[in-house]
């Protein structure tokens, strides 16, 4: 909401010390945000009003002339212009020398073809205005003034441009507040000076609507206020140069003198007024009805609309003429051969006109008001000034009587008033009477013998005590209201899964990877990327009915694709290495109408910086010891699509599989581009918390020593070193203390299709040192399970 | 007898202070008696080693060289050991004054053995010193260390400093119902208050969240007061990517509830929550606002760091900076969640993450959070 401080000083006089910035400052204080302000004609320094007095033709230039023109300064100034409308005796504003014009445009004395031009006459474009400010001129040409002004005078007092603007931002709680008139009672308020309120009166009026309309609200719920007034010989000119500055401030268009009123009343009073042309009114009658299933409208933006039974529209006897609160029909608008009009002032529904708005697509300046719920009572005032403006214009004759459907509620809102709660629930300590005179001053009254605050029309916001609370603290001073400590006893502590995260956490980081955050929805075009199978449940997904684009249409039910694209664009942004994580959510989707599930999963990918499947596979072992996971198993995977199917694993706990590592497939990095090896793993974070334990608890030092014995086995290729330990730890039992890889080896002297495996046992026991015989016998247990799943010491 | 008997002749410097111990311990002056020739021999004999010694000694510059010197003079073979075996040929008055001479030279000889061997070993080490000299300026070898993401980063601290106010931290569903993100908050459907949070839709009755206030409702369903938490998590816009617009950002949302909680109470705990953020000098001010879910309604505004409220371009000429809504719980969310308003209140905050972090690392594109270049993460 714009608000011209010129309009506003019709009903709120103000100390002319207050300066734009102290108001601004003010008002946002006690509740309605300032976001801004204007000084109109503030880029404008030094150009004034000149007047022509001679021309001439320019000696070397058949386009250009040479005038003279008086400024006030004694000496008229010389200027060489090459427009053609200018005339002798003619009214013009120049830029003089050393001049500023809108944009920072600096204009200095200068020569053109020879001539010295001491300064420039100026166009409504050079000025920051268009037409629609000034009628009368002309957009190519110099603006030739028909203002009452003086030679000399400065230009933004001679034509009113010297306004300044205030930009508020009014929450939707407020739209009374969407006016100059509840703006000034705010201002009022603040400021605690009187408010002047208009009461519009018609002086004259001339035959009577009852004689051409008669209004039929179908239905009162969604509309419960209709006021229809009328006016004939209406003259369809420009509105005066007050009306036009005041719309300007306000941001609105100059149309015509009809238009503009409805316009500047809806913007004083925050009404939204309509004006039909009454030869469009067929058979003289107004019906607020219901739309008809498929009936259609052209409205005023010249777009046939189809329109649906919960909308409300305004007919006449045979078609909608506009569609209520939201836009006129096409034949609605007024124009040169409007004779005779009808004035709608009326209140609709709010939630109504929003859902009817939304569903046509179509916000206006009108539905944007009504949606937030107008006052009924507001209608009638509206149209009084309304129709006093049209007299006051000589736009037309009003006519005698009005048509008022009135459903609406008019026993005022009243609550309780409580002090004493309101002191406490703020904080404070002020007395009643200091409330009520608060009260007072945005119309809320008091009736003594209820105890009961009567509540304006206009205030529908105001519904209980709390309400109550916030009038009072935002004029009393939110910066007064004592700063105070909670009472109580401050207790926190993080949860065992807010640890176990922070411990992820400092694990990953610990293992060189840098952190993550990516959007949690994907295009499920990502599912192709990552070479999900066509039939895998992880393509359905939960589908977002508005997304912005495809690319972010579904929640990801795999965070693969999040992570491949984080890689992806360090890899393209020739970034070396990138070691990530990422703790991401997954969301798989349940029933209809269910919440879907959100998993967490810790996300690692890697490239560069010698990363391999070992690095990747270690990070994943350290984060299973380091979060006490001790009991797990992993196997080789070697048909999941996305992954290097003789490089991938998944890890297996508790009877379920927990994860999955390994090296991303080449004709997945092809697809997004990354031309190096990519590795990543992906573990279910609240398997892991169920699985991980933080008890710890100290064994004592050994007192005996180990005894360490290595063996070099042959076997099959093929056959995973994992099944060789697992034997080893099956045969040898608690006394073995670690077992350790420390070779793996093909090629001379092993047999084609075999390999070499040489592991180091650590035996020991805890309460005496093992002799060589047991020793021995141990090893010998070992070999022989060993045999059992085909490995043998090599001779 | 003084002289040690010794048999150890490869020792090196635990046979010179073996000697050293039995020179000092040597007693006063033996009486002087009357010498035959074989005594003025030995003397001179030994004499002439003690001599002959400290030459050699000289010319002998490193350690392998001391080391067979010692062998040759003091060992079991040596100089010294085959003069002292002539002692046999002595009388008992005699041996005393010879033995203590020879342990003497033999003294002398091992001190200045043992000052060579000393200054040798030195000159060595500074030798060797001198060629593991390093440019110390060379850069070190890190271990690496990962990074937290700077949201992260900043909001891990925002959870210390609301868990040392006694808040817990809890967190709720992304996609949820609208009845949480909406309804119970005092916004219907059709409420314009729905326009300020354009709102991406899987049903008509699910959504992804647009605020984490939804948490609010969920944690006052669950537990009943006093009721201390803050809530952070991701929500959802349906606002194009750009600068300073992110369909996915990041809130923390604050809730406290028991009796007699005042506004007062709002604004000092908000305000320590600001001083421990951006430090004691640091100013707040609440100016009234309108949210559906609270009345009164606030926002908080910090003084800018920039221009300390005189204004300027980082705060649009206000002076001030908006960082947080905030206000008392509505009555009719509290009756909403079972809680009665005349015996309870309460009030709710809630910031937005991105906007702390990006004036805290003066980042201008929030695009680069999202986007995760190495070479933005690796920064902070």
């Amino acid at each position: 909401m714009n608000l011209s401080m010129r309009w506003l000083g019709d009903y709120v006089r103000l100390d002319k010390e207050i300066t734009p910035r102290a108001y601004s400052a003010a008002l946002t204080m006690s509740g309605s945000k300032v976001e801004g302000y204007e000084v109109e004609g503030s880029e404008i320094d030094k150009v004034v009003v000149g007047k022509v007095l001679s021309i001439v033709k320019h000696p070397n230039a058949d386009s250009l002339v040479i005038c003279q023109v008086d400024v006030g300064a004694g000496q008229p100034v010389q200027i060489v212009t090459g427009a053609t409308n200018v005339v002798e005796g003619a009214l013009v504003p120049v830029a003089l020398d050393g001049s500023t014009l809108p944009g920072g445009k600096k204009i200095h004395k200068g020569k053109l073809r020879g001539e010295v031009s001491e300064g420039m006459m100026c166009s409504l474009g050079e000025l920051g205005l268009t037409v629609h400010d000034f009628p009368y001129a002309i957009e190519d040409g110099i603006f030739l003034l028909e203002e009452d002004c003086q030679v000399g005078q400065d230009i933004r007092s001679a034509i009113g441009f010297d306004d300044t603007c205030v930009e508020f931002e009014i929450t939707s709680n407020r739209p009374d507040c969407l006016s100059v008139l509840g703006l000034a009672r705010e201002t009022a308020a603040t400021y605690q000076k009187p408010l002047t309120l208009p009461r519009p009166a018609v002086e004259k009026t001339v035959d009577d609507i009852h004689n051409y309309l008669s209004v039929e609200v179908k239905n009162p719920e969604l509309c419960p206020r209709y006021i229809a007034r009328m006016a004939k010989n209406i003259k369809i000119e420009p509105s005066p140069r007050w009306m036009r500055e005041r719309l300007r401030a306000s941001g609105v268009r100059p149309i015509n003198n009809i238009v503009d009123i409805t316009n500047y009343v809806m913007l004083e009073y925050g009404q939204p007024m309509h004006a039909f042309d009454y030869q469009y009114v067929k058979g003289g009658k107004i019906i607020v009805r219901n739309a008809a299933d498929g009936e259609t409208i052209t409205t005023l933006d010249d777009v046939k609309r189809t329109l649906t039974p919960d909308m409300l529209v305004i007919a006449d006897e045979s078609a909608p003429t506009a569609v209520a609160g939201v836009m006129g029909g096409e034949f609605s608008g007024i124009n040169e051969n409007t004779h005779m009009i009808v004035f709608e002032s009326a209140n609709f529904k709010g939630s109504s006109v929003r859902i009817t708005a939304k569903k046509l697509g179509m916000r206006t300046e009108a539905s944007g008001r009504y949606e937030k719920g107008l006052d009924p009572q507001c209608c009638l005032p509206a149209v009084e000034r309304a129709c006093q403006l049209v007299e006051q214009l000589g736009a037309g004759e009003i006519m005698g009587g009005m048509i008022d459907v009135d459903h609406s509620q008019k026993e005022p809102h009243t609550i309780p008033f409580t002090p004493d709660w309101i002191n406490r629930f703020l904080g404070i300590e002020i007395p009643a009477e200091q409330m009520l005179e608060i009260l007072a001053r945005v119309e809320v009254s008091y009736d003594k013998e209820k105890n009961l605050l009567i509540c304006p029309s206009f205030r529908a916001d105001l519904e209980e005590k709390a309400d109550i609370a916030e009038e009072v603290a935002r004029f009393y001073g939110y910066d007064k209201i004592p700063v105070t400590a909670i009472r109580g006893v401050a207790e926190a502590a993080h949860t065992p899964r807010q640890k176990f995260d922070r411990k992820v956490q400092e694990i990953l980081l610990g293992s060189g990877l840098h952190e993550v955050i990516t959007y949690s929805f994907i295009s499920p075009k990502y599912y192709d990327k990552i070479r999900l199978p066509g039939d895998s449940p992880l393509r359905r997904s939960v589908v977002i009915s508005n997304p912005l684009g495809e690319d972010t249409s579904v929640m990801r039910t795999t965070a693969i694709p999040s992570m491949m694209e984080v890689l992806s664009r360090n890899y393209n942004n020739r970034n070396p290495s990138a070691w990530m994580y990422e703790v991401a959510t997954e969301y798989h989707p349940k029933g209809e109408d269910q919440l879907p599930d959100e998993i967490p999963n810790v996300v690692i990918g890697l490239y560069g910086s010698d990363a391999d499947y070992f690095t990747l596979k270690g990070m994943a072992e350290l984060l299973l010891e380091r979060l006490g996971i001790e009991d797990w198993d992993i196997e080789a995977v070697t048909d999941n699509p996305t992954f290097h199917p003789g490089r991938c694993a998944r890890l297996i706990a508790g009877g379920e599989e927990i994860g999955l590592l390994g090296e991303i497939h080449p004709a997945v990095c092809e697809n997004y581009g990354i031309g190096t090896k990519v590795y990543l793993a992906k573990l279910d974070a609240d398997r892991l918390f169920a699985l991980g334990s933080d008890d710890l608890s100290y064994h004592p030092l050994p007192r005996f020593p180990a005894t360490s014995r290595d063996i070099a086995l042959l076997c099959d290729d093929r056959l995973p070193v994992r099944t060789l330990e697992k034997a080893i730890r099956a045969a040898a039992g608690n006394l073995l203390e670690k077992l350790e890889l420390f070779d793996v080896y093909k090629g001379q002297q092993i047999p084609e299709g075999k390999k070499s495996v040489a592991m180091s046992l650590t035996l020991r026991a805890a309460d005496r040192t093992l002799t060589d015989e047991e020793s021995d016998g141990l090893m010998a247990k070992v070999v022989a399970a060993l045999e059992k799943v085909g490995a043998y010491l090599r001779s | 007898m003084w002289v040690v008997p010794r048999n150890v002749v490869d020792d090196s410097l635990s046979s010179l202070e073996w000697g050293r111990k039995a020179f000092l311990l040597s007693p006063p002056e033996c009486v002087r008696t009357r010498f035959n020739d074989e005594v003025i021999q030995v003397k001179e004999a030994l004499e002439a080693i003690r001599r002959a010694a400290i030459e050699r000694l000289d010319a002998a510059k490193d350690l392998k060289s001391l080391d067979e010197l010692r062998v040759a003079l003091l060992g079991k073979k040596g100089e010294l050991t085959a003069i002292l075996k002539q002692m046999g040929k002595l009388t008992p008055e005699e041996r005393p004054v010879i033995g203590q001479l020879a342990n003497e030279v033999r003294a002398d000889i091992e001190k200045e053995l043992e000052t060579r061997m000393a200054a040798v070993k030195q000159a060595m080490q500074d030798a060797r010193l001198e060629a593991e000299r390093l440019d110390v300026t060379l850069p070190g070898k890190k271990p690496l260390l990962g990074k937290k993401h700077p949201l992260t980063l900043v909001l891990d601290e925002l959870k210390d400093i609301f868990l040392g106010m006694g808040f817990d931290v809890v967190q709720g569903p992304e996609v949820e119902l609208d009845y949480y993100n909406f309804e119970a908050l005092n916004i219907p459907k059709n409420h314009p208050a729905r326009d300020t949070q354009d709102t991406f839709y899987i049903t008509d009755n699910i959504l992804l969240r647009t605020q984490t206030s939804g948490m609010q409702v969920r944690v006052m369903e669950e537990k009943k007061p006093p009721i201390r938490v803050i809530a952070p998590g991701r929500v959802y816009r349906s606002d194009a990517v750009d600068a300073t617009h992110s369909p996915v950002f990041h809130q923390i949302e604050g809730l406290v509830v028991d009796k007699g909680v005042t506004m007062g109470d709002l604004k000092g705990t908000l305000e320590i929550f600001v001083k421990k953020l951006y430090g004691e000098d640091a100013q707040v001010r609440f100016r009234p606002h309108h949210f559906p879910f609270t009345e009164p309604s606030a926002e908080m505004d910090v003084m800018c760091f920039n221009c300390h409220g005189e204004g300027c371009r980082l705060c649009k000429n206000e002076g001030w900076i908006e960082i947080l809504g905030c206000g008392m719980v509505h009555p009719k969310v509290l009756r909403g969640c079972g809680i009665d308003p005349e015996v309870y209140s309460g009030f709710a905050f809630g910031l937005g993450l991105e906007r702390i972090v990006m004036r805290r690392y003066n980042i201008d594109d929030l695009r680069l959070f999202y986007e995760n270049d190495m070479r933005f993460l690796d920064q902070f």
